[in-house]
C-alpha cells in the first residue's frame, strides 16, 4: 500500500482534473443545476412573495436566499452520483483499479469536483439574487462562515450521493435519491417561518437539519446573533458527513474487492 | 523459461455458482498466451483475479513473481489491463486520456509519451478529438495504447477484438504481435478460435471451471486423431471476400 499512498495527492489531482473537464465539457449540467433554484427564487419573490410576510425582514429575497442555495446544492450533488455510476459501468474503473494508484483517489476526485461545481452554481445564484435585490452588510468573517457551512453541507450530501452512485443498479436509481433532499427545504424555515405551520409539520420542520442550517446562514448574512443554530447546523452536517462517508467507503470497498 | 504467471488450484464462486473449480496454468515470459472458452466459462474471472480486481476463494496466483493476494501493489506496478469494455474516457480527447494514464503512472514526461503513442497507433490526427467520436477500432487502439504506458512486463487483453470489424481486428492482431516481439508477455482471452490460432504461442481451453487442454497449437492438434487427406475445392470465406474487396487484406 505504501507505494500507492505516497502519490495520493498527485493521483487525486489527476482525478480532479479529469472530472472537472467532464463538468466544463457538459455545461448543461451546471446550467440545469442553477436554473431550477433561480426559477424557484423568481417564483417565490415575484409570485408568492407578496402573500408571504416574514417577521424577520421586509426583504423577502434576503429571507429566501439561504434555502435556495441549499436546494441548488441538493440538486447539484445528483450529478456526482450520476458520474460515479457511469464510471463504475465503464471499463475505466477497472483500469484505474488495476493500476498502482491510491484506491480512494478516484472517489475523492469526484467529491472535490462536486465541491467546486456547487461553489460555481452558488456564486451564480448569489449574483442573480443581488440583481433581484438581495443585500447583506455581513463582513468577511461572516461570509467565510457561510461558505464554510455550505461547503460542509455540500460534502455531507456528496458522500450520500457517493453511496447512491456506488450502489445504484441503474442510472435512474443513481439520480432519484436526491428528490427527497431537494424537497426537504420546503418543509423547513426556508420559505416561510415555521410558526405558521400545523403542529406536526412544525415539529418536523424545526427539528430537521435544513432549518438550523438556513437559520444560521440567514443570521450570519443579516449580522444578527446566530445563537445555537450554527452549532446545531454544524453538528448535523458533520454527523451526516461522517456516517455517509463510512457507508460510501464500505460500498466502495465492496465494489473494488 | 521464466514464468510470467503461475496459477495453482484456483477456485472462485459467486454465491452458489462455482465458476472456477480448480484452475492450474503457467504462462512463459515473453509469450502470447490465449485463454479460450465459451461465454460464461470464467475467462474474465481469471483475468480479474490475476489483475487484483477480485480475490480468489482458494489457490494461489503469482504474477511476475508477486503473489496477487499479498503483494497486489507490486503486481499492479508490473501489469496493465485492457478490459472487455473499452477502458477509455469518452469525454476526454485521445491525447488527454494518454496523458492522464502517464500521470497516474507517475512518469516524467506525459506529453512526450502521449505524442509517441498517438503516432505509433495512427491516432495523431484524432488526438484532439473527444474519444466519443472515435470508431470502435480507434478506441480499441487507444485503449491498448493506454495499457502500454509505463512499459508493463505483462499485458492482459480481455476479448480485445470483440465487436470489431475484420479490418480493425487485423490491426489489433498486428499490435499484439509487435508487443510480443518487443518482449512483453501478452495474456489474452477470446472466443474466436481463429484469433488464438493466429496469435498465440500457447493456448489453454477453459471449460466448466477447469483447464481441459493446454499447449502449443501443434500439441493441441495431436490431441485429436491425425488428419486425413481429402481434396476439397477451397471456397473463399466471406471474410476473405470482404477484405479482398476493400483491398486491405492482411499481408502474411
Amino acid at each position: 500500500m505504501d507505494a500507492s499512498n505516497k502519490y495520493f495527492f498527485s493521483d487525486m489531482s489527476v482525478m480532479l482534473g479529469r472530472s472537472m473537464r467532464h463538468i466544463f465539457r457538459s455545461m448543461d449540467t451546471i446550467i440545469t443545476v442553477t436554473i431550477m433554484p433561480i426559477a424557484f427564487m423568481l417564483l417565490f419573490v415575484y409570485v408568492f412573495g407578496g402573500a408571504i410576510r416574514t417577521s424577520s425582514t421586509d426583504n423577502y429575497v434576503n429571507y429566501l436566499l439561504p434555502g435556495i442555495l441549499l436546494i441548488a446544492i441538493a440538486s447539484g450533488i445528483a450529478y456526482t452520483a450520476y458520474r460515479l455510476f457511469m464510471d463504475m459501468q465503464s471499463g475505466i474503473f477497472e483500469r484505474f483499479h488495476s493500476m498502482p494508484i491510491a484506491r480512494s483517489a478516484m472517489l475523492w476526485g469526484h467529491v472535490l469536483t462536486s465541491l467546486v461545481s456547487n461553489a460555481i452554481s452558488v456564486v451564480v445564484i448569489i449574483l442573480v439574487a443581488l440583481i433581484m435585490g438581495f443585500r447583506s452588510s455581513a463582513g468577511v468573517l461572516s461570509w467565510l462562515a457561510v461558505a464554510g457551512i455550505l461547503a460542509l453541507f455540500t460534502l455531507a450530501l456528496t458522500w450520500i450521493a457517493a453511496i447512491a452512485g456506488l450502489s445504484a443498479k441503474s442510472v435512474d436509481g443513481a439520480g432519484a435519491f436526491s428528490y427527497p433532499l431537494i424537497f426537504l427545504p420546503f418543509i423547513s424555515s426556508a420559505f416561510v417561518p415555521t410558526e405558521s405551520m400545523t403542529p406536526i409539520v412544525r415539529a418536523f420542520a424545526e427539528n430537521q437539519p435544513v432549518t438550523s442550517i438556513v437559520d444560521a446562514i440567514r443570521s450570519l448574512l443579516a449580522q444578527q446573533p446566530v445563537g445555537n443554530d450554527i452549532w446545531i447546523a454544524l453538528a448535523w452536517c458533520l454527523g451526516i458527513l461522517l456516517i455517509a462517508y463510512i457507508l460510501a467507503m464500505r460500498a466502495y470497498k465492496r465494489k473494488a474487492a | 523459461m521464466e514464468k510470467a504467471i503461475q496459477v495453482k488450484g484456483l477456485q472462485k464462486s459467486y454465491k452458489q455458482l462455482q465458476v472456477l473449480k480448480d484452475v492450474d496454468l503457467e504462462v512463459e515470459k515473453g509469450s502470447i498466451f490465449a485463454l479460450l472458452g465459451s461465454n460464461g466459462a470464467g475467462k474474465t474471472t481469471i483475468i480479474k483475479i490475476l489483475t487484483t480486481l477480485l480475490k480468489q476463494d482458494s489457490g494461489t496466483a503469482v504474477v511476475n513473481g508477486f503473489d496477487v493476494a499479498s503483494k497486489s501493489d507490486n503486481v499492479r506496478q508490473s501489469i496493465s489491463l485492457t478490459g472487455q469494455f473499452a477502458a477509455v474516457d469518452l469525454i476526454l480527447t485521445g491525447r488527454e486520456n494518454l496523458i492522464m494514464i502517464a500521470k497516474l503512472r507517475h512518469l516524467t514526461n506525459p506529453r512526450q509519451i502521449a505524442d509517441d503513442l498517438l503516432k505509433r497507433f495512427g491516432l495523431t490526427d484524432a488526438a484532439e478529438r473527444r474519444v466519443a467520436t472515435y470508431s470502435g477500432g480507434m478506441s480499441r487502439r487507444l485503449d491498448i495504447a493506454m495499457s502500454l504506458i509505463g512499459k508493463p512486463q505483462l499485458i492482459f487483453l480481455d476479448e480485445p477484438t470483440n465487436g470489431l470489424d475484420p479490418e480493425a481486428r487485423i490491426e489489433v492482431w498486428k499490435i499484439v504481435r509487435e508487443l510480443s516481439d518487443s518482449g512483453t508477455t501478452v495474456f489474452l482471452t477470446t472466443q474466436y478460435l481463429e484469433e488464438a490460432e493466429q496469435l498465440a504461442g500457447q493456448i489453454a481451453i477453459l471449460h466448466e471451471g477447469r483447464i481441459i487442454a493446454n499447449g502449443t497449437l501443434a500439441e493441441l492438434k495431436k490431441l485429436i486423431p491425425p488428419a486425413t487427406v481429402e481434396y476439397v475445392e477451397k471456397q473463399p470465406t466471406l471474410e476473405e471476400i470482404f477484405l479482398a474487396i476493400i483491398g486491405k487484406k492482411e499481408e502474411k
